[in-house]
C-alpha cells in the first residue's frame, strides 16, 4: 500500500494558480481542448481491454473475474442478484456510512491540523517540541494503528473514525507547517511596519499566506482519508464501503465487489474535487482574471 | 500639482547613522557587512545611496528600517534611537511586497486600519485618493498579480504614503522593470517628491537614476562597506530627463563613477566578476569621451 495519491494534489495546486475564466467560457474552452477526448478515450481504453480480457476472451487468471457486461448489468438492475444497486437502499447506506466517516474524520483532522501546524510554523518552541515526536509517529503505517485504536477507544465506530482522522491529520500537520514557511519574510516585514499586532499578523499575513500549501494539504489528507478509512473498515467494521468490498469477495459476490470499487474510486474523486473548489474560491487572488470582481 | 493636497506635510525625518557596523555569523563564519559608517538623511531632501551590487545596501535599508539591530553604533531617528521597525519608517522593497491575497485597496488601506488612527471611512476615502495620485483607480479592486510590475510599485508607493513617514526608504524600488517604464517611474517619483517636503532615502545601483533623483548623492564602498563620498547634486529642481544631456549632469556623474571605479578595481582585484563589467564599461565610457571631447 503506497502512499495516497500526492501528485494529483499537486497537480491540481498547480491548476489553481491557472487563469479563471466565467464558468460557461471555460466549458467551453474544455471542449475544444483535447483534453476530455484524450480523458474518454483513456476511460475507454481501460473499458475495452476489461471487456476483451474477461467478458471476450477470458484471458488466463481475468476468467475468474467480473465480467463488464455482467457487473453494469448488476449495477443498473432494479432487481440485482446480489442485492445491490443503483436502486437498492443499501448501496446508499455504504455510501452514506463511508461518506459520514470520512467526513467526520478529516474536519476532525483539519480543526485539529491546521492550527498545530501554523503554531509549529511561527513558534519556534513549539516547533521543536514537537517536530521530533511528529517525525517518528508519522510513518507509522495506518495499519498498524489499528489495534492499539480497538484497545483505546470505545464501541465500532470511534475506532474507524480515528484511525482516518490520523492519516489526514498528519498530513494536514506538515502541510500547514510548510505553507508558513514558505511565506516569504518580505510580507512579515511590510506587516511589520505597517504596525500589524500579533493577531493581524496570523490573520492577515500567516493563513492567507500559508492557504495554497494547506489546501494541498487537504486533498492529500482527503485522499489518505479514504485511503485509511478502508482499511479500518475491512478489519472491524459491519457496514460502509470498505467493508462491502471484503464482505462481497468472502461471499463470492464479485460483480457487486466490482461496483463497490468503482463507487468508492467516485466517491473519493467527487470529495477531493469539492475540497479544490472551496479552495479555489478562497484563493481567488492567485487567478490572473477574476470573474466578475 | 492638482494632487499636492492629498500629501499631508511631515514633521520630522531626519536619520543620522552614527558609526553603524554590521555583521552577520559567528567565529569562522563572521561577515562585516557594513564597516563603521556614518551619514546623515535631511529631511525633506532627497538622499540617494548608491553602490556596487552586493555591497550591502539592502542590509543598510534593513537596520535603518529596524529589521536588523546593528552590532555596534546606532541610527537615529529625529534624536530617538531606532529600536525596531515601524510606520516612521516605512520600506518600499526591492522585491514587491504587496500582500497578494488584498486587492490593491485593501493593500493600501490596511496600515491606518489596524493602526486604528481613524475611522474607516476616512482611511478608505484617503485611500482611494492615494491610488488616484498614483493612476490606479481602475486597478483599486484588482490583486496584485493582475497588475504590471510597473503598477506594483506604484501602488507599493500609495500604501507606503498613506501612513505618513517620517521617511520614505526605498530600496531599489525600480530594479526589474523595463527602461521605459523606469524612466516614467523616475519621473514620477520627482513629481510626488518635489514640493512635497518628504525625506526619503533611495538606493539604487544605478548613476544615472541616482543624480537626476537626488539632492545629496552617497556613494558607498565595496563590503564591508561604508560612506566614500558624498556629492552634493545641485541640479536645479523640477528635474526633469532633459537634465540627462546637461553638462552639469556629465560633471557629476563622471566624479560619481571615478570613485565608483576606483572601488570596482580594487573589487576586482578581491576577485569580483561583477566590478569587471563595472571597469570595462567604465573605460569603454572614457574612450567615447574622450572621441566627443575632440
Ligand atoms: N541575514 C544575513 N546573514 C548573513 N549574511 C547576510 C545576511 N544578509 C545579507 N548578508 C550578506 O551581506 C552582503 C550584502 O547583502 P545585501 O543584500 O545587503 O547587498 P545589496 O547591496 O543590497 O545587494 P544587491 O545589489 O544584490 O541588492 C551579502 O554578501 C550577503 O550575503
Ligand atoms: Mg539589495
Amino acid at each position: 500500500m503506497a502512499s495516497p495519491d500526492t501528485t494529483t494534489a499537486l497537480e491540481s495546486a498547480a491548476e489553481m494558480v491557472s487563469v479563471r475564466y466565467p464558468w460557461r467560457i471555460r466549458v467551453r474552452r474544455w471542449l475544444r481542448s483535447p483534453r476530455p477526448y484524450r480523458a474518454a478515450l483513456g476511460i475507454g481504453v481501460f473499458f475495452l481491454a476489461w471487456y476483451l480480457l474477461i467478458d471476450a476472451f477470458k484471458v488466463w487468471r481475468f476468467g475468474e473475474l467480473p465480467g463488464l457486461v455482467n457487473s453494469t448489468q448488476e449495477w443498473l438492475s432494479a432487481d440485482p442478484i446480489f442485492g445491490v444497486s443503483l436502486f437498492t437502499a443499501e448501496y446508499y447506506r455504504h455510501i452514506w456510512t463511508s461518506f459520514a466517516r470520512v467526513f467526520a474524520a478529516f474536519f476532525a483532522a483539519i480543526t485539529l491540523g491546521v492550527p498545530i501546524g501554523i503554531l509549529m510554523g511561527w513558534r519556534r518552541i513549539f516547533f521543536g517540541l514537537t517536530f521530533p515526536i511528529l517525525e517518528i509517529l508519522r510513518p507509522i503505517p495506518i495499519l498498524a494503528w489499528i489495534p492499539l485504536a480497538i484497545l483505546l477507544l470505545p464501541g465500532r465506530e470511534i475506532p474507524i473514525i480515528g484511525l482516518t482522522f490520523l492519516a489526514a491529520f498528519f498530513v494536514t500537520i506538515l502541510n500547514t507547517l510548510l505553507g508558513v514557511r514558505s511565506i516569504d519574510q518580505v510580507y512579515f516585514r511590510a506587516a511589520q511596519s505597517l504596525g500589524f499586532s500579533q493577531s493581524h499578523i496570523l490573520w492577515h499575513v500567516i493563513i492567507p499566506g500559508a492557504l495554497p500549501y494547506i489546501f494541498v494539504g487537504f486533498q492529500i489528507g482527503m485522499g489518505a482519508c479514504w485511503f485509511s478509512l478502508v482499511a479500518a473498515e475491512i478489519l472491524s467494521g459491519s457496514a460502509g464501503l470498505g467493508y462491502k468490498v471484503w464482505e462481497t469477495y468472502y461471499y463470492v459476490q464479485f460483480p457487486t465487489m466490482v461496483i463497490t470499487m468503482a463507487t468508492l474510486g467516485l466517491c473519493g474523486y467527487l470529495s477531493s474535487g469539492l475540497v479544490r473548489i472551496v479552495g479555489n474560491r478562497l484563493m481567488r487572488w492567485r487567478a490572473k482574471l477574476l470573474a466578475g470582481v | 500639482m492638482e494632487h499636492k493636497a492629498s500629501i499631508q506635510p511631515v514633521e520630522g525625518g531626519e536619520v543620522k547613522l552614527r558609526n553603524v557596523t554590521k555583521q552577520f555569523g559567528e567565529d569562522v563564519a563572521q561577515t562585516t557587512v557594513i564597516q563603521d559608517c556614518t551619514f546623515e538623511v535631511e529631511r525633506g531632501k532627497f538622499t540617494v545611496v548608491i553602490g556596487p551590487s552586493g555591497c550591502g545596501k539592502t542590509t543598510l535599508i534593513n537596520v535603518i528600517a529596524g529589521y536588523e539591530t546593528p552590532t555596534s553604533g546606532e541610527v537615529v531617528l529625529d534624536g530617538a534611537t531606532v529600536s525596531g521597525p515601524g510606520p516612521d519608517r516605512l520600506v518600499v522593497f526591492q522585491e514587491t511586497a504587496l500582500f497578494p491575497w488584498m486587492t490593491t485597496l485593501n493593500n493600501v488601506m490596511y496600515g491606518p486600519v489596524v493602526q486604528r488612527d481613524s475611522q474607516a471611512a476616512d482611511i478608505e476615502k484617503k485611500a482611494h485618493e492615494l491610488i488616484e495620485l498614483v493612476g490606479l483607480s481602475e486597478f483599486s479592486h484588482k490583486y496584485p498579480i493582475q497588475l504590471s510590475g510597473g503598477m506594483q510599485r506604484r501602488a507599493e508607493l500609495a500604501r507606503a504614503l498613506i501612513n505618513n513617514p517620517r521617511v520614505l526608504l526605498m530600496d531599489e524600488p525600480f530594479r526589474g522593470l523595463d527602461a521605459m517604464t523606469r524612466q516614467l517611474m523616475q519621473e514620477y517619483l520627482l513629481r510626488l517628491f518635489e514640493g512635497s517636503g518628504r525625506t526619503i532615502l533611495f538606493v539604487t545601483s544605478e548613476i544615472d537614476e541616482a543624480i537626476l533623483l537626488a539632492d545629496k548623492l552617497l556613494v558607498l564602498s565595496r563590503a564591508p562597506t561604508h560612506v566614500k563620498a558624498t556629492i552634493t547634486v545641485d541640479l536645479p529642481r523640477p528635474r526633469n530627463l532633459e537634465m540627462l544631456t546637461s553638462r552639469r549632469y556629465a560633471e557629476l556623474k563622471s566624479e560619481a563613477l571615478s570613485i565608483l571605479y576606483q572601488e570596482a578595481v580594487s573589487a576586482f582585484a578581491a576577485g569580483s566578476n561583477a566590478a569587471a563589467d563595472l571597469v570595462e564599461a567604465f573605460e569603454q565610457r572614457q574612450s567615447v569621451q574622450g572621441k566627443t571631447d575632440k
